[in-house]
């Protein structure tokens, strides 16, 4: 034991709260990025702040499991699910492509509506929890409802894979901050999940592409041909 | 009566900012041209320059009223006030309780205000486009400058610029993620505020991108002199009250006027620092149009929102 030990672990507590803020900035900013590619970087950099919001809460509760799922949460979301993003982009060949997204700043006022709606939500809740982490609950509910604006306001098939992955990383986040964690066979079943579901999706994009021509999904809204 | 610490300690501010503030001007413009591999303009030549329109005649149209002929002196005025409130050498500043941060937003207001009017003034379609055009991103940069400075408030239960930083650099070291919001959302104010290039370039004359330059195009001689150096003194100040509520340590507290000697030479380094990174944001970035600045605020406000209601979460 080091008789710093009490400043450093204050610090470390305080910095679970500033990678649960960057988790929120990030799912803002991937509502506000028109480019896929900077929306694969941002994604890779939200798996990343949640791997170390991960590691941070491992080393002060003491839980060894917790260790294991950051692991596979960086091999899967920093390392395997972008490079198979950026194989996507590039086999689709919309790798520079540029959304037309209308009326961004509404977007996002709509988006502080649902961060002060999540943030009042959870308070009650995260007085319940024990967790070192519990304040933190609320970022991560916002985190999720953010994706799902995202997957709504979006008119392409790739950046609503990326707003449904990006969701799984609020609720794995979530996970961590009121419970320290799921159990470990649940974590691998939703890791197994979320890779197959990519994979999956890959296939579903060039089947639409190969019907329509294009990845909007709007043309999938019609049944029948006319 | 002022005690002789907060005298000195003011007047000290006063003195570094005045002769300084074009000395961070060239050497942010010094770093530009390294990153752009051009060959880089002497370290001085904001002096130079300034010296040379100082010794040069002063040419008014024929139309202008008396606004026009003041501007140049209250954006001036405006610009040296801010200078002096921010604390950027110690927070024991007798000028200080004169503003807080509303007051201090409301400097800069007054500052566009004439700047724009006098623009305006002489009547040419190029000074009311960049009047336009300032007073589009000024109601825009406005309450995102607001809003980040409330959430330093919050923290600190104050309004007052100088409280704020003598409470954040003699507190025990702690990390708020408020305030890192905050700060981003900082910066892409003093962006669009300081004329810089996400927003405006500082070095074009082109007359479809300009904002800052068509503003100033009919002014000449010592009067371009006074608001090219309050653009310097602006970009003094933005950096200075950035690295103070973000970067609060080394700044002197009251009563210990023995730390001004240790505070100055970290006021340079911080700013020598902060040069070369915004010498670096403006390289790679390319300048957007103007209609995505909206947009650019629109963000930057609304991280300031994200910074006050996280505080309010986390308490932090």
């Amino acid at each position: 034991m080091f008789f710093w030990e009490p400043e450093v672990n204050t610090l470390l507590t305080q910095s679970i709260n500033l990678f649960a803020t960057g988790l929120l900035v990030l799912a803002f900013a991937m509502i506000a990025q028109r480019r896929i590619l900077t929306l694969i970087h941002l994604f890779t950099l939200q798996g990343a702040s949640l791997v170390a919001a991960t590691l941070v809460v491992a080393y002060l509760t003491d839980q060894h499991h917790l260790y294991y799922s950051a692991a596979i949460t960086f091999v899967l979301k920093v390392v395997l699910i972008p490079i198979l993003l950026h194989r996507l982009i590039d086999r689709l060949n919309v790798r520079w492509d540029v959304e037309t997204l209308f009326n961004i700043p509404t977007t996002m006022l709509i988006g502080i509506v649902l961060v002060i709606f999540a943030f009042n939500l959870a308070t009650p809740i995260a007085g319940l929890s024990a967790s070192i982490a519990r304040g933190t609950l609320g970022i991560a509910l916002a985190s999720v409802l953010l994706s799902f604006l995202m997957m709504i306001v979006r008119a392409k098939a790739v950046p609503q894979v990326i707003g449904f992955l990006s969701m799984e990383n609020g609720l794995f986040f979530a996970a961590t901050a009121a419970t320290s964690g799921m159990p470990m066979l649940v974590e691998l079943g939703i890791a197994f999940d979320v890779l197959v579901g990519i994979l999956i999706l890959g296939v579903f994009m060039f089947q639409i592409r190969e019907q329509f021509d294009s990845l909007d999904i709007r043309h999938l809204e019609k049944l029948k041909e006319e | 009566m002022i005690p002789l610490s907060g005298f000195v300690s003011q007047l000290l501010e006063i003195i570094l900012a005045l002769a300084f503030a074009p000395l961070l001007t060239g050497w942010v413009n010094q770093c530009r041209a390294w990153l752009q591999n051009r060959s880089a303009p002497g370290l001085l030549q904001p002096y130079r320059a300034l010296h040379k329109l100082f010794n040069k005649e002063s040419v008014v149209a024929e139309s202008a009223s008396p606004i026009f002929r003041i501007a140049p002196y209250i954006v001036f005025g405006c610009m040296a006030l801010v200078c002096a409130i921010a604390p950027t050498l110690s927070t024991d500043l007798p000028l200080a309780p004169a503003a807080d941060t509303i007051a201090l937003v409301g400097l800069f207001a007054l500052a566009r205000v004439f700047i724009s009017l006098a623009a305006m003034d002489i009547g040419t379609s190029f000074g009311t486009l960049g009047a336009r055009r300032e007073m589009l991103i000024g109601f825009l940069a406005e309450p995102a400058l607001l809003m980040v400075l409330f959430s330093a408030s919050l923290i600190t239960q104050s309004t007052s610029l100088a409280n704020i930083v003598e409470t954040l650099a003699h507190q025990p070291f702690a990390i708020y993620p408020s305030l890192a919001v905050a700060g981003v959302a900082f910066t892409f104010v003093a962006l669009a505020e300081n004329a810089r290039v996400p927003v405006d370039n500082p070095a074009t004359h082109l007359e479809l991108t300009m904002i800052h330059e068509a503003l100033i195009l009919e002014y000449s001689g010592r009067h371009l002199a006074l608001i090219e150096w309050a653009a310097a003194l602006k970009l003094f100040a933005y950096s200075c009250i950035g690295l103070a509520l973000f970067f609060p340590w080394g700044i002197a507290g009251a009563g210990t006027p023995l730390a001004m000697i240790v505070a100055i030479p970290v006021l340079l380094a911080k700013l020598a620092i902060g040069g070369v990174l915004l010498a670096l944001i403006e390289t790679i970035n390319a300048k957007m149009r103007l209609f995505r600045v909206p947009e650019f605020l629109a963000t930057a406000f609304l991280l300031a929102v994200i910074a006050l209601l996280v505080h309010v979460l986390l308490g932090a």
